[in-house]
């Protein structure tokens, strides 16, 4: 797998492009599987940078998404409450919300697209 | 003083450990066991789910135990210690049933099977193994009858599905036509005589258990020729995650979640299985007497009625958001496509349509007590 070059990523396996477009990773829906249930935050709602943002459900398992950056919500993929296995077919495509970033300076402490892939590479192989 | 470490703890693995790896299954550990939890090559686990419900599918079950009472005083020896009646079992049958302590709570849950005129197999749970063949032997030891714990001695292969049947006839020269559900028999299995086959599972669907040699090869071989011969059916290697989603519509129950040492075959509503009128058993006078207390919590299916999962765990609210009872299985159904969980609420709350909450995450969700089991497979002819 490689990981689109236009967006930052965190160690949580959560993606997010420069204009604030926000979506989980392919190894993490790889890792949950079948994804069954999406839980979004509500437009206008602000978020803090790693503080949990919502939640996928996989048949066995719930874990929670981190926002990769603060900022205010500007739109929700409400596609993804019908059709939450988008996220597993296309997770890079299949984005959840839209922010508004406060600080574009927080982006730098996230990884690049070949940071981030060596870091899933790694912990794969444990 | 000397400092003694607790020692390291010991993942055990099946016989068809390597063929699971193999063929590319997520491994997890469940009770002690290094199982495959789905095959995501395969389909994953709502891909495994379905095959059951609607053809076959095939799941590595040798973590179950096994032990053998046989002798003349078998029979009195299993009466003993089970709640179920074993004397109504012919040479071929097999019943569900359990093991109780004396305050009518639960060991473990078993199958027993009658293989010959002094001879059962006690069918028991990976993660009680040790327990319950410490206190089979301890409760049987005043009968003149022989217990040996023969788990590590059977690679279990369950196939499970309509068309189970089908399959498993093109390996055996055992007439599967001829043995009923809960019935077993003994037949050449690829080529591996006298082979135990039951027409036992815990799919809530029909389907056969074959325990056969637990050495690599000849487990490697038997699964993949079951693979190979199911390939006309759409077969499908299943993992744990299927497993109990499939008992869970059917409500079957699930040791440590639904059955425990603190939860009586009453709360349990296992009524069916439980008979009192039994001259003795372990459990039995707790039983009469917890009968005429009434019960305090009683178990029910759940199905979500707002948005949201319930998970194992989670808190049962009232209408007002009062604490009335807890989740023990929740999880999406893949055949039924609703949200469901078994429940334990108190019996006022208990009546089928009766609304109550769950609490998710913080919230109080609408959920809905609903007949059970959730799932029945349509019964032939």
């Amino acid at each position: 797998m490689s990981y689109p070059t236009d967006r930052k990523y965190t160690k949580e396996h959560e993606w997010i492009t420069p204009d604030g477009t926000m979506g989980i990773t392919h190894y993490a829906q790889e890792s949950l599987g079948d994804i069954v249930f999406v839980d979004l935050p509500k437009l206008g709602a602000e978020l803090t940078q790693a503080k949990s943002m919502g939640t996928v459900e996989s048949v066995k398992a719930v874990s929670d998404v981190y926002a990769p950056a603060s900022g205010t919500v500007t739109a929700v993929n409400g596609e993804l409450a019908t059709a939450p296995e988008k996220v597993n077919k296309d997770a890079h495509g299949a984005w959840m919300v839209k922010i508004k970033i406060k600080d574009p300076g927080e982006l730098n402490r996230l990884l690049s697209a070949a940071d981030y892939e060596k870091f899933v590479s790694e912990e794969a192989g444990h | 003083m000397a400092i003694v470490e607790a020692p390291p703890p010991i993942v055990r693995k099946t016989a068809l450990n390597a063929v699971h790896r193999q063929m590319g299954a997520k491994m997890v550990e469940f009770n002690g066991w290094d199982m495959p939890v789905e095959y995501p090559a395969c389909g994953g686990i709502i891909a495994e789910h379905m095959a059951v419900r609607t053809g076959v599918g095939i799941f590595d079950v040798s973590h179950m135990g096994d032990i053998r009472l046989a002798g003349p005083e078998a029979l009195a020896a299993v009466q003993h210690i089970s709640m179920n009646d074993a004397s109504r079992l012919a040479i071929g049958q097999a019943q569900y049933s359990a093991l109780l302590y004396p305050q009518g709570t639960f060991v473990d849950d078993i199958i027993v099977h009658r293989l010959g005129e002094d001879e059962y197999l006690l069918v028991i749970n990976a993660g009680t193994r040790e327990k319950d063949f410490k206190w089979v032997s301890e409760n049987t030891h005043l009968f003149n009858c022989k217990v040996e714990h023969l788990s590590d001695d059977f690679t279990q292969i369950a196939i499970q599905g309509p068309k189970g049947v089908n399959l498993l006839q093109k390996l055996t020269d055992a007439d599967l036509a001829a043995v009923k559900f809960y019935w077993l028999t003994r037949g050449t299995v690829c080529g591996l005589k006298n082979i135990l086959i039951a027409r036992t599972g815990y799919t809530a669907e029909d389907g056969f258990e074959i325990y056969i040699p637990a050495d690599e090869t000849t487990s490697a071989r038997v699964w993949n020729s079951v693979l190979e011969a199911g390939k006309e059916f759409g077969v499908v290697p299943c993992g744990l995650g299927a497993r109990n989603t499939l008992r869970l519509e059917g409500k079957l129950p699930l040791y440590g979640h639904e059955i425990s040492d603190t939860i009586n075959v009453w709360e349990a509503g296992l009524d069916r299985w439980c008979k009192v009128e039994k001259p003795e058993f372990m459990g039995r006078a707790a039983l009469e007497k917890a009968r005429a207390e009434g019960v305090k919590k009683t178990l029910v299916g759940l199905e979500m009625v707002e948005r949201g999962i319930a998970r194992d765990g989670y808190k049962v609210l009232d209408a007002g958001g009062r604490e009335i009872g807890y989740v023990t299985s929740g999880s999406p159904a893949p055949f039924l496509k609703k949200n469901i969980a078994l429940a334990y609420v108190p019996p006022e709350h208990a009546a089928i349509g009766a609304t109550v909450k769950v609490e998710i995450r913080g919230q109080g969700v609408k959920a809905q007590v609903v007949p059970t089991p959730f799932y029945k497979r349509p019964k032939k002819i």
